[in-house]
């Protein structure tokens, strides 16, 4: 393991057996998270952004969803091969994480305080007084008011902001190496959801985790990602820093996410949709997977898979574009304007 | 990767052109919820035998009675309580279907022993066999014999086959019990067929006018839903002559609030529906609305719940039945067979074995076909 | 779903509908005197019923009519009001009801029916309760098992023990145990009344079929619940396998199971009533079928307004049980 990672995946696959055949969710995913960084995962719904984090957590379901091959490393160790016992020690203790929809996430029938309680009480060999004094500190750090009183409250007495929250208190109590985050914000609303943001940045910098930030919105990844992969069908097709990847995105399906973004001019026409729809994953195709919807798509992507190429030594793209046989193609002028107009609206809240 | 880049033929780096048949081939077919609810019963094997074994059932009430040499009511009581005697099988010993009755009898000594299989047995000791299992030493029923009734050679009729024996009156429990089988199919039948139509009909209108209408209607059905159904079919039972029909009406009176309940939340639920609506606003009448959109999309819950409707009544018949409330005699249905069954059940068990195994297998085959039936037409509701 | 007075998944349909939709205590105080006056107008309403009935039902009133001279019934029709006005009849008989008179049974040597009811209560109440007690604890292991090892052998074990406990009637059982365990095997006894051990057969013949409702329910539910965003949550906790299960699998799957309690409890009450038959146990049920054979309208008719009492009584408990337990409801009029 490099020294400054936390986290090292190389080619993950992960497979769900199904009754009409092995859904392969994840299809070879490699990335490393650094101490301290935020890297954030896009793409579109069913790109497995989150079977591959679920595999990270060693939460895949049981027994049907399991890690094909590949690895792993989370303190030279691949976490993969580890048993459930000795997985459950690194579950919320170095490794946490927050889910989508705080309404479902929290136990309708416990109180808010005991479910913050649990970890700490797990983990960290408190006594319960000393567990109760945490909570409440971790509620505070939260910026839930009156958090004596809230403890003692079932979740249906929350809002959907104030239990998102308490997931976040929850998942940060053992104050966790990596914090992941699969789409803490999408059922929340607009207000809210940039108070969750803040929080959460407020927090990364006062207990220095990495996190692992999984989004469809583009301007929240702007917000509040150091790195970015993109997926697509169970692969990562670009990763790089966030300037990287949205000032020079490489792979055609980056530009179709960064197209269909709609920005505060952008008319409707102007939005580059990406048309059909994504591979079935029972028999996935034999070349590359975006190839039948990409525009751009070369002869060779129907018959072999491209590797990742190197574009700077932290951006990478998988897409033979970047070959050097295949013809230059720029990307589409409306998404050449999007990313200018993007500039500019960085420049103007810098 | 070096190796690998100079394999790549050049020709491959040019521009594809088929974008668009690709990704027709990604669009999957699609079936009907029909077709998905026949393929996947027709892939449950419990489901299968147990439509077979209905099948079945159902062919031998109706005709098992008719091929009979007796009849449900015919009485004789020279030959009350025979044993099963079947053709064939009776040659198979171990089955016990020869017609013979056979009981271990304790004694002093093995006189007294057979004294009191005499006496169990008619007295007719010329066609009683004994086999002594212990000699005895003259202490209380130390000795033990094992005694076979021949009852067929006794009564004279060698040549006749009660295939379940006869009851206490005599009568054929062969024919009974199928014939009793069809009088609880029919009225299970015709109390779930009255709940469909009543419960159909209430629920739908009720959800289809919506409103006031919708309102008084259910707070009607919930004064009736809030009446204990064994009260309402005690009160009714006494003032209906006794008989199937008073049976089929005590069921019904209560039976399809559950069934109007359903209907109505379904049909709610699709007339919020954007093809309802759009046929609404194109201007279609009502009768078809309800007929080609409604209908169908309610058709499942309809037949799953019907199908769980059928055990019940069967058992509540057999239920009236057992405490006194059910079909007058002679008539024969499960119920009145398993009642019966159980005033001879420590001499005779036999009579109460079967109409038992078959009420039984009729709850367990209805249930499966109803648990089939509900996988199949709302995987939502599979658990 | 057999014995039941609603269908089970009716009835939990309306909870399920009463928990989701109407958060707020004030809604929750509504709907408990909505229930209650629905209770009110239901008995009330069985009552005239039954009022009518008595009126209707052909031949004298009285056991031995034709034995008594025309003066000596006089005496009693005059005793018992009978010849009052029909509508006065009828207001001395609901005034009658509410201070639990159910009426005379002229062939019982004029005993008040509630007299004959409360002497016979002891044993039905016995077996009822045991039988509750034993059938719901025994299906609620049987379900959670099921669904802990789901798709396993137990699983498919317990499946079928529920089909076939929720399929096969109450008295095939009762037979089956009559004529194996105590008449063949001599293991236990039975037609007689005499203490705890003649309980045991009966008990279990009524106990099957809650059993195994109770375990296909406590199955789905815990099989839905197993699926929950909030186990993965408490998962991602690290909490063992064990600990999640308990804390927070088993108490959010009971919850529901309260709502068909009702249901069960009323089932087993009309259970009471071929079970006791069966076993000769002296309890209401047994007193109820005499009376069906020997035609004593008014123990009919007393057995069912006190059947249709506690049915109603017992449904509305349950029901604000079930407010009382759930947190979603309990404490939503709060904050
Ligand atoms: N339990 C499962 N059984 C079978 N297939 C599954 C299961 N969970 C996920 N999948 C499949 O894995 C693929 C990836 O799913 P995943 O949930 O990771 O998508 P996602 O990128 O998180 O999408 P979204 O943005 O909608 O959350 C999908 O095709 C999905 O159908
Ligand atoms: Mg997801």
């Amino acid at each position: 393991m490099k020294k400054d990672n936390i986290l090292e995946v190389n080619d993950l696959k992960v497979s769900f057996k199904t009754h009409s055949g092995e859904v392969q969710a994840v299809r070879g995913v490699s990335f490393d998270l650094k101490k301290g960084e935020t890297l954030a995962i896009v793409g579109e719904s069913g790109s497995g952004k989150s079977v591959t984090t679920k595999a990270l957590m060693g939460l895949l379901p049981q027994p049907h969803g399991f890690v094909k091959e590949g690895s792993i490393l989370f303190d030279d160790k691949d976490i993969t091969k580890l048993k459930e016992k000795n997985m459950q020690a690194i579950r919320g203790k170095e490794m946490a994480m927050i889910f989508q929809d705080p309404m479902t996430s929290l136990n309708p029938t416990m109180k808010v305080g005991t479910q913050i309680m649990e970890g700490l009480l797990k983990h960290q060999n408190l006594g319960k007084e000393e567990a109760k004094i945490k909570a409440i500190e971790l509620m505070n750090l939260v910026q839930i008011p009156n958090p004596e009183s809230r403890m003692k409250q079932y979740p249906h007495q929350f809002s959907g902001g104030m239990r998102q929250r308490v997931v976040i208190a929850m998942a940060l109590a053992c104050n966790p190496r990596v914090l992941i985050a699969d789409e803490p914000t999408t059922a929340l609303d607009v207000t809210i959801q940039a108070q969750i943001l803040e929080l959460m940045k407020d927090i990364q910098k006062k207990v220095d985790t990495s996190i692992i930030f999984i989004t469809h919105d583009l301007g929240v990844v702007a917000n509040v990602a150091d790195r970015v992969a993109v997926m697509y069908a169970g692969k990562i097709v670009e990763i790089g820093t966030v300037d990287e990847v949205f000032y020079n995105p490489k792979h055609p399906y980056t530009w179709g996410l960064l197209g269909s973004m709609p920005t505060l001019e952008s008319d409707e026409e102007e939005l580059f949709a990406i048309p059909g729809t994504p591979p079935d994953l029972i028999a996935p195709p034999k070349g590359d997977a975006f190839a039948a919807r990409n525009k751009f798509a070369l002869e060779i992507d129907f018959v072999e898979q491209p590797p990742m190429f190197k574009v700077s030594d932290t951006h990478y793209a998988a897409t033979w574009l970047l070959h050097e046989d295949a013809p230059k193609v720029e990307p589409p002028e409306s998404v050449k304007k999007r990313i200018e107009s993007m500039d500019h609206s960085e420049e103007a809240t810098r | 990767m070096e190796n690998r880049k100079k394999e790549l033929d050049k020709n491959l780096f040019r521009p594809a052109d088929r974008t668009e048949e690709q990704s027709d081939v990604i669009a999957r077919k699609s079936t009907t919820l029909l077709q998905d609810a026949v393929r996947s019963l027709r892939k449950n094997v419990f489901f299968m035998i147990s439509l077979f074994l209905l099948l079945v059932i159902v062919l031998m009430s109706i005709f098992a009675p008719v091929a009979s040499d007796y009849t449900y009511k015919e009485q004789d009581l020279n030959r009350s309580l025979m044993g099963p005697r079947i053709p064939v099988l009776e040659d198979i010993s171990f089955l016990g279907l020869d017609g013979t009755q056979t009981k271990t009898f304790n004694g002093n000594n093995v006189q007294a022993a057979e004294m009191k299989a005499n006496l169990q047995f008619d007295n007719q000791e010329e066609f009683i066999t004994f086999e002594t299992v212990s000699e005895g030493d003259g202490s209380p029923n130390s000795a033990e014999v094992k005694a076979t009734y021949d009852k067929y050679a006794a009564k004279g009729v060698e040549d006749e086959y009660f295939y379940f024996g006869t009851d206490r009156l005599g009568r054929d429990v062969w024919t009974r019990v199928w014939d009793g089988t069809r009088v609880s199919l029919l009225i299970a039948f015709a109390a779930a067929i009255i709940d469909l139509v009543i419960g159909v009909a209430y629920g739908g209108i009720a959800a289809y006018y919506g409103g006031r209408v919708d309102n008084y209607m259910m707070r009607f059905l919930e004064v009736i839903i809030g009446i204990p159904n064994l009260v309402v079919v005690i009160l009714m039972i006494l003032i209906l002559d006794p008989g199937i029909w008073a049976i089929i009406i005590a069921l019904t009176i209560t039976g399809w609030t559950s069934m109007a309940r359903i209907v109505r939340g379904e049909v709610l639920k699709l007339k919020g529906h954007e093809f309802v609506l759009a046929a609404r606003t194109l201007g279609a009448p009502n009768r078809k609305i309800i007929a080609r959109h409604l209908v169908p999309n309610v058709m499942g819950l309809i037949i799953v719940n019907t199908m769980f409707s059928i055990p019940s009544a069967i058992f509540f018949e057999a239920f009236l039945s057992f405490i006194g409330l059910g079909l007058p005699s002679p008539a024969a249905s499960l119920g009145t067979l398993i009642n019966d069954g159980f005033k001879t059940l420590l001499t005779t068990p036999s009579l109460l074995v079967f109409p038992a195994v078959l009420i039984s297998v009729l709850m367990i085959v209805f249930n499966i076909l109803g648990d089939g039936l509900r996988d199949a037409f709302d995987p939502k509701m599979r658990k | 779903m057999a014995y039941t007075l609603f269908s089970i998944g009716d009835y939990y349909q309306i909870m399920a509908n009463f928990a989701t939709t109407n958060l707020g205590g004030a809604h929750v105080a509504r709907f408990i005197g909505q229930r209650i006056i629905y209770m009110i107008i239901t008995l009330f309403l069985i009552a005239t019923i039954s009022f009518v009935l008595m009126k209707l039902l052909p031949g004298s009133p009285l056991a031995n009519a034709d034995k008594l001279t025309e003066a000596q019934q006089e005496v009693i029709f005059e005793k018992y009001g009978l010849n009052d006005p029909i509508p006065v009849q009828y207001v001395n008989y609901l005034g009658g009801l509410v201070q639990g008179d159910l009426g005379i049974s002229f062939k019982y040597d004029n005993r008040p029916v509630s007299d004959i009811l409360s002497d016979r209560i002891g044993p039905s109440a016995q077996l009822g309760i045991q039988a509750l007690i034993i059938g719901t604890v025994a299906g609620i292991l049987l379900g959670l098992v099921s669904a802990i090892y789901h798709n396993g052998i137990t699983d498919y074990l317990s499946t079928i023990i529920a089909v076939l406990g929720t399929s096969i009637p109450s008295f095939v059982f009762a037979g089956l145990l009559q004529f194996f365990v105590a008449v063949k095997w001599g293991i236990l006894p039975v037609a007689t009344w005499n203490g705890f051990e003649y309980s045991i057969l009966p008990t279990i013949a009524l106990a099957i079929f809650p059993m195994a409702t109770c375990a296909r329910f406590m199955r789905t539910e815990m099989i839905e619940v197993l699926n929950e965003d909030y186990i993965t949550t408490a998962r991602a906790k690290g909490l063992a396998g064990s600990a999640i299960i308990f804390k927070h699998g088993i108490r959010n799957a009971l919850i529901p199971l309260i709502t068909i309690l009702g249901p069960l409890a009323v089932g087993l009450l009309t259970g009471t009533l071929v079970i006791e038959q069966i076993f000769s146990v002296p309890g209401i049920g047994e007193q109820f079928v005499t009376s069906v054979t020997s035609n004593d309208f008014p123990i009919i008719m007393g057995t069912t307004m006190f059947f249709a009492v506690v049915f109603i009584v017992m449904i509305l408990i349950i029901d604000i049980l079930y407010g009382l337990i759930d947190p979603r409801i309990r404490l939503s009029g709060k904050d």
